[in-house]
């Protein structure tokens, strides 16, 4: 086990030593590298990551320059769960052997993206968890193919406009709800799963840090505020956010399996002191501009009952303690 | 010489036991149809605790061979086996192995590939990766099977090389047909193949390293440029380490094998398991007093020019076979052979026999069959049949180009 960063204060925090450098080309308020910096500085073991094809991937590697201080490694888009259950097995079987080439704990995360997890990576991650392989899986959640131009993917939520599910005369947009993945990696008896949020960054620092403390593999769902295609400015990132976390859009909870009770355990890390409507954050988006119209109210109407259906729902798992 | 135990094997568990004795660090695999016997030899090594590496049963060939990368890029001994369509199922991830130059050993018990659905031998799947900057070593037996993967470690981890390889077998012939064969004892295999020689792992945190880049417009030729620098001038190496193989073993190889070539007027140009079928039939019709030979190509990639060259110089007639179907061209070691003779200004009648398709049959009568076409060619001073023929095809017959 590895040494628990302490972490006092935003300043101390955002001025520690830097394992994911600047001046790669994520978009102006993309908020990927911010989740990034907070999960890969959360610790100070030795790292070894993987990444999906995809914005983080195509952003901070461009050949001869990397923006990644600690070993990495990209293949394709569909498998970073694979790619590092590899390096993690290497790592297993050099330690036994008393060939490795460090002592100290080293730690492995994968980060794809909502595509390359939620779609077509969805095997592979489900394989790697399935095997027990220690390491973090990070989606790095902005519900869509936005390296490609923002298509939908089965992380789109309903009535979300994309270049493939565009919103048209007679089209409010997306039709398929979101997909749960939290509730289905947590369904792989992950001893951590967690939802996160980048402005919540003491949240999703706390939350890194359980999941590198806890054996196997381990889950988080970091949703990303995509100024370029959820079609905000990019200096709102946090405040849309900050206001997807206080709408409940993104609740913020984890699941804890135990293995020798077969229990889950929920946890609601963040209770709004006042919950705000959906409306207010879909207001925020260019996506959900056409929603407004009179046609297509329904639509908001049923996202408030939806949202207001999923937060009731964690909370009565969590008062359940089931 | 080394000392050496007979034993009774098939392909697939000679290919194992190499595996074992090689030392790997993680195996990723994913069983097969042919080459499920070489992940299922490999798993009870692993559960009588005689392998001490890592054995990752994943859920499909396209995460194995991504395993296989992310262990090899961790920086040991990866090594794995398939067929067919597992083998088409890994074709993303093997252009990746070889482009982040991974000295990955992967034992391909070549199938054919669907549709429609056929689980016996052809070389579909080697000549669908053939593009795919592997050194491609292809074994005719299972004695060759257990000594080449041997020697692909080593070709492999060569720091001259530094370059994936497939050793291919053809399936159920080699991989499930029982043989007398000899293997090293543990130690000299060992002894042979090497420690592990360590290139930029990312398991070092002394030393970072990124893997999979992007290179655009800037860097992508002069990559791959390079790569195909390194595949080209693995030639000599192969040829050295066969060489050093030969003299701890005492089996010879080389990237192309001749048979009775030196006087023939006809000569075969074989791969696979056919290679000792047509070893038969020459030496028949060698007694009969006709002058015939046969080329094996053992190195299908990096394709040997000058040793073919070599090899074919006094034919006056070549019958080059093929065991894929070539869909709308000649066969790929046709195509070769010609580009070969061009780039000699050899002349000879060239002729293209598509055989074995799906497993079907290939017998020394049908050899012997070749032979007779070929020496008709001879005789004629001339090609007298279109360029493409079959063996063994039921219903209508059918060439190609007249």
């Amino acid at each position: 086990m590895g040494e628990i960063k302490q972490i006092k204060n935003l300043k101390e925090f955002s001025t520690s030593v830097e394992r994911f450098q600047g001046g790669h080309r994520l978009c102006p308020g993309c908020s990927h590298s911010i989740i990034v910096r907070e999960i890969v500085n959360a610790t100070e073991d030795d790292l070894c990551i993987s990444t999906a094809t995809g914005c983080l991937e195509v952003c901070s590697t461009i050949y001869p320059f990397t923006s990644w201080d600690v070993s990495w490694i990209h293949i394709g888009f569909e498998n970073a769960a694979a790619a590092i259950s590899g390096t993690e097995a290497m790592h297993k079987a050099l330690a036994r052997k008393k060939k490795g080439y460090s002592d100290k704990p080293m730690k492995f995360i994968a980060f794809a993206g909502d595509g390359g997890t939620y779609d077509i990576g969805f095997q592979s991650l489900s394989g790697a968890v399935e095997r027990g392989h220690d390491f973090m899986y990070v989606c790095l959640d902005n519900e869509g193919y936005m390296n490609t131009g923002g298509q939908r993917s089965s992380s789109t939520p309903v009535g979300g406009a994309t270049t493939t599910s565009p919103a048209g005369r007679v089209s409010y947009g997306e039709k398929m709800q979101k997909k749960d993945m939290t509730a289905i990696m947590a369904a792989h008896r992950c001893q951590y799963v967690a939802q996160v949020a980048p402005s919540s960054w003491k949240d999703l620092v706390k939350k890194a840090q359980k999941a590198y403390q806890t054996p196997g593999a381990t889950y988080i769902n970091a949703m990303s505020p995509c100024p370029t295609e959820w079609k905000f400015d990019p200096s709102m990132s946090m405040e849309v956010s900050k206001v997807m976390v206080d709408s409940c859009v993104c609740p913020l909870y984890e699941i804890e399996y135990d293995p020798q009770t077969h229990n889950y355990k929920y946890t609601v890390n963040y209770e709004p002191k006042n919950k705000l409507p959906v409306k207010e954050y879909m207001a925020l988006q260019g996506r959900f501009k056409h929603l407004f119209k009179p046609e297509f109210s329904h639509v908001i109407d049923q996202w408030q009952r939806d949202i207001d259906a999923q937060w009731d729902y964690i909370r009565r798992r969590q008062d359940a303690g089931v | 010489m080394a000392k050496q135990h007979r034993v009774v094997w098939d392909g697939n568990m000679a290919a194992s036991q190499a595996m074992r004795q090689a030392q790997i660090d993680v195996v990723a695999a994913y069983p097969i149809t042919p080459s499920t016997p070489i992940v299922q030899n490999y798993s009870q090594f692993v559960a009588d605790g005689e392998v001490e590496g890592e054995f990752v049963m994943v859920e499909s060939e396209h995460s194995a061979m991504s395993a296989c990368v992310g262990a090899a890029a961790g920086g040991g001994r990866v090594a794995t086996a398939t067929s067919s369509q597992g083998y088409a199922l890994m074709v993303e991830v093997i252009y990746q192995a070889s482009g982040m130059r991974l000295p990955i050993v992967m034992n391909v018990v070549n199938r054919a590939l669907a549709a429609p659905l056929n689980i016996h031998g052809d070389h579909s799947d080697m000549y669908l990766g053939r593009d795919a900057g592997w050194i491609n070593l292809v074994a005719n037996n299972p004695q060759e099977a257990y000594d080449l993967c041997l020697c692909a470690f080593k070709i492999a981890e060569d720091m001259r090389v530094r370059l994936p390889v497939a050793v291919n077998q053809d399936g159920f012939l080699v991989s499930h047909t029982a043989e007398v064969g000899e293997h090293l004892e543990d130690a000299d295999a060992y002894g042979f193949v090497g420690d592990y020689t360590a290139h930029n792992p990312m398991l070092d945190p002394a030393k970072p390293v990124t893997y999979g880049a992007q290179t655009e417009g800037e860097w992508h030729y002069e990559h791959k440029m390079r790569q195909n620098y390194a595949l080209v001038n693995a030639v000599p190496v192969v040829e050295e380490v066969l060489k050093a193989y030969s003299q701890l073993s005492g089996r010879d190889y080389a990237p192309v094998e001749c048979y009775q070539t030196e006087d023939a007027d006809e000569l075969i140009i074989c791969m696979g398991s056919v290679v000792g079928t047509t070893t038969m039939t020459v030496d028949r019709l060698r007694k009969a007093g006709r002058k015939v030979g046969m080329v094996a190509i053992r190195l299908w990639r990096p394709f040997p020019k000058e040793a073919l060259a070599a090899a074919i110089k006094n034919a006056k007639s070549i019958a080059v076979l093929d065991r894929s179907c070539p869909m709308g061209t000649t066969g790929a070691l046709y195509n070769e052979t010609a580009a070969v003779m061009v780039e000699n200004d050899k002349s000879a009648n060239l002729i293209n026999y598509i055989y074995g398709l799906g497993g079907r049959d290939t017998t020394t009568e049908h050899l012997e069959g070749i032979f007779d076409d070929a020496a008709e060619c001879t005789k004629a001073g001339k090609r007298v049949k279109p360029i493409i023929q079959t063996i063994n095809l039921r219903g209508k017959s059918l060439s190609f180009y007249e």
